[in-house]
Parts: C-alpha cells; structure tokens; sequence
C-alpha cells in the first residue's frame, strides 16, 4: 500500500497544505470530543462548493466510519482529521457516537467482546 | 513550496474511492481499543492482519519534538514537527460493538503520544521476541505506569524455545500477568492471545478486592 511516489500529506513537509485544509485554525485538544475510535455518521449529503476533504469525510461516513479509519483514508494526521470533523459536526453535517469509556471496566460489556472475539 | 489549495496530490474524493474496506453495519454505536505494543519487526502488523476483516491501515499523529500531539496548526508550521506512524485492524465484534487492533511502536518518543491516542484502551498486548526480550522492558514499565491492563504474548519465530518462567523472570513480570504463546501469523492464534487479554481485563474488573488494589486508568 505504501511505496514511493505516494502523497502522504502531513508525513513530508508540507505544513502549508495541512495550513490550507484547515483554513489555519487551530483547535486545542479539550475542546475536541473526537477520539479514534468514535463512529462518525454523515448526516447530510455534500453540497456544491464543500470543501473537497468535507466531502470526502461525508461520503466515507454514508455508514458508521471510525475517526481513525477517516484519517488513514483521506491520509491525513489524525489530529488534523479531528479538526476537520469538528467543523462538520458544528454545522451539523455529521453525527458521532463517542466510545462509552465506562465500557472497558463493565464485565458485562467485556463479555459482550469476549463473546464475539470467540465466535470470529 | 506553497500549495494554493489543499488538492495537491491525489483529491480525497478519488482517495475515498479507492477505499479497501467493508462498511460497517448502521448500528455500529461502541469503538474498542486494543494496542499491541513492541520492538521493530516482532510482528505486530502480522498479528494486526491476521485477525483484521480489513487490510491493516496506517495513519499517524503529528507532535513536536518536546512530545505534545499538534492540533495548532501553527505547530505544524513550524519546524519542530515530526510524526509518529502507527498501522490498525478492525474486527466487528457483534451490532453495536466493533474492536480496533492498533500496532504501536514501543520507542520512547511514541509514549508522549499514549494519552492522547490511547486514553480508554481496553488493553494491551505486549508482543516479545524472545531472543531481543529486553525491547520489551521500556513498554511493560509505560504501560504499568498509565494503568493500562495488559499481557505479554512471546511470538515464535522459531528460535530456542524458553521457558514461561525464564521469559517472566527475565521481563519482572508480575504473577498476576498472563504470559502466552502466540505465532503472530495464525488468526487462531491471534484469536487467542485477544481472548487471554479480554479475559484478564475482565476478570480484573469482576473482582472488587483486585480492583481496588490496582492503578485505575485515567480518564480525561
Ligand atoms: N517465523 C515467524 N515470523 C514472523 C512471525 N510474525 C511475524 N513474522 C515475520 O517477521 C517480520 C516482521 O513482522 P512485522 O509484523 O512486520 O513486525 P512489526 O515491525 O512488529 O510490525 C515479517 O517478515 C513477518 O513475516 C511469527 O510468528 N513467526
Ligand atoms: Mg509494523
């Protein structure tokens, strides 16, 4: 999948590109709810003139699409996709569904994972 | 170079075509995190693989050299930038419920990124060969120090075959932390060493005594 020749943006030097997607805002980390694995559900179609990665974002996440998986797939640093999401949700263009951290500690939710983990 | 806009490359709208994996059910609503940590070329991406439904994917963070994650753009214009790869799988537990397999890089600038990627994991797999063993001391020692439950699977790469205790005495492991064998290569394998871990991150929760006793993971 990787090889030479393959833009990786956000890898090499190419801050101002990485400055253009975003428009050069920054956003500081507690403000942004994302985590890695939170599913990211489009809720809107993109309209003309969206940005190019918005529509990318929005059509990747027609179903349930992890955050991380958006980064890998618009190949993009994580915490420039998170930026990028941010947007989307404040216009009310996606929904998500943030991982329930109490999950990892319930034994009931645990076996939930074992039980599927077993039937692979 | 200056980019006038931000298609340069490949637009991500032809990215997004080429996408290798299955969608996700509608239901989806519950992200797990699993990492598996070690040394260069112990397996971790095979391990990833053989049990993910899509191809392993690679993504990265971006931080400064004094170790924060960058989410100011600014940072990222400046020169004091580097960034840290790491690869994932997924494995669709049930409806609701789908895991996330990360391999991660045990080297010391990688654990400035823990908190910010890997707050909320379930747990960790520790993946040791047993001929570099010490590789896996720095990642035992981090993960310990974040809370973080984890066990340690030796992957066979078919050298001398050492006992479970030499390989526990060696990393000072503690008894309570399950110590397996795995061959990175095999989805049943795979398989297990995922089961072992849930298994002993249930079991820690399930005992009140064990969890009062132990570190909690911090959440932010
Ligand atoms: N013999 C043997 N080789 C393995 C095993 N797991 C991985 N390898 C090989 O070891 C090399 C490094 O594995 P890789 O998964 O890329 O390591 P990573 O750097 O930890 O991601 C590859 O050539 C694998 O095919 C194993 O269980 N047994
Ligand atoms: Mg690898």
């Amino acid at each position: 999948m990787s090889g030479p020749g393959r833009n990786r943006p956000g890898r090499d030097d190419a801050p101002d590109r990485l400055y253009t997607i975003t428009q050069g805002r920054s956003r500081s980390d507690p403000d942004n709810p994302f985590d890695l694995v939170t599913l990211v559900v489009a809720e809107s179609e993109p309209t003309a003139g969206m940005q190019s990665e918005h529509v990318a974002i929005l059509k990747l996440a027609q179903s349930p699409t992890s955050v991380v998986e958006i980064a890998a797939e618009l190949r993009l640093p994580v915490s420039i996709t998170k930026v990028l999401l941010s947007d989307l949700l404040a216009a009310g263009r996606i929904s998500a569904r943030h991982p329930r951290r109490p999950a990892i500690t319930d034994p009931d939710i645990l076996e939930q994972v074992l039980v599927g983990l077993r039937n692979l | 170079m200056d980019y006038a806009t931000s298609d340069m490359g490949v637009p991500p709208l032809e990215r997004s075509r080429e996408r290798g994996s299955t969608p996700l059910g509608a239901t989806a609503d519950q992200g797990f995190k699993i990492v598996v940590v070690g040394g260069f070329g112990v397996g971790k991406t095979t391990l990833v693989r053989s049990v993910s439904e899509i191809r392993p994917l690679n993504t990265e963070e971006t931080m400064t050299q004094a170790g924060e994650a960058i989410d100011d753009i600014a940072q990222v214009r400046g020169k004091s930038a580097t960034t840290v790869a790491f690869d994932f799988g997924r494995i669709t537990l049930d409806a609701r419920n789908v895991l996330y397999l990360f391999g991660a890089p045990g080297q010391e600038r990688f654990w400035f990124l823990w908190d910010r990627l890997f707050t909320g994991t379930l747990g960790a797999v520790v993946l040791v060969d047993t001929r570099r063993i010490d590789d896996s001391w720095y990642a035992i020692d981090r993960l310990e120090h974040h809370g973080t439950p984890f066990i340690v699977a030796c992957n066979d790469f078919g050298g001398p075959v050492r006992a479970g205790g030499d390989v526990r005495e060696a990393l000072d492991l503690d008894p309570h932390v399950p110590l397996v064998d795995c061959d990175a290569r095999s989805r049943e394998s795979g398989k297990q060493v995922l089961i072992t871990l849930v298994q002993h991150v249930k079991n820690r929760y399930a005992d009140p005594s064990a969890r009062a006793g132990l570190p909690r993971q911090e959440f932010v």
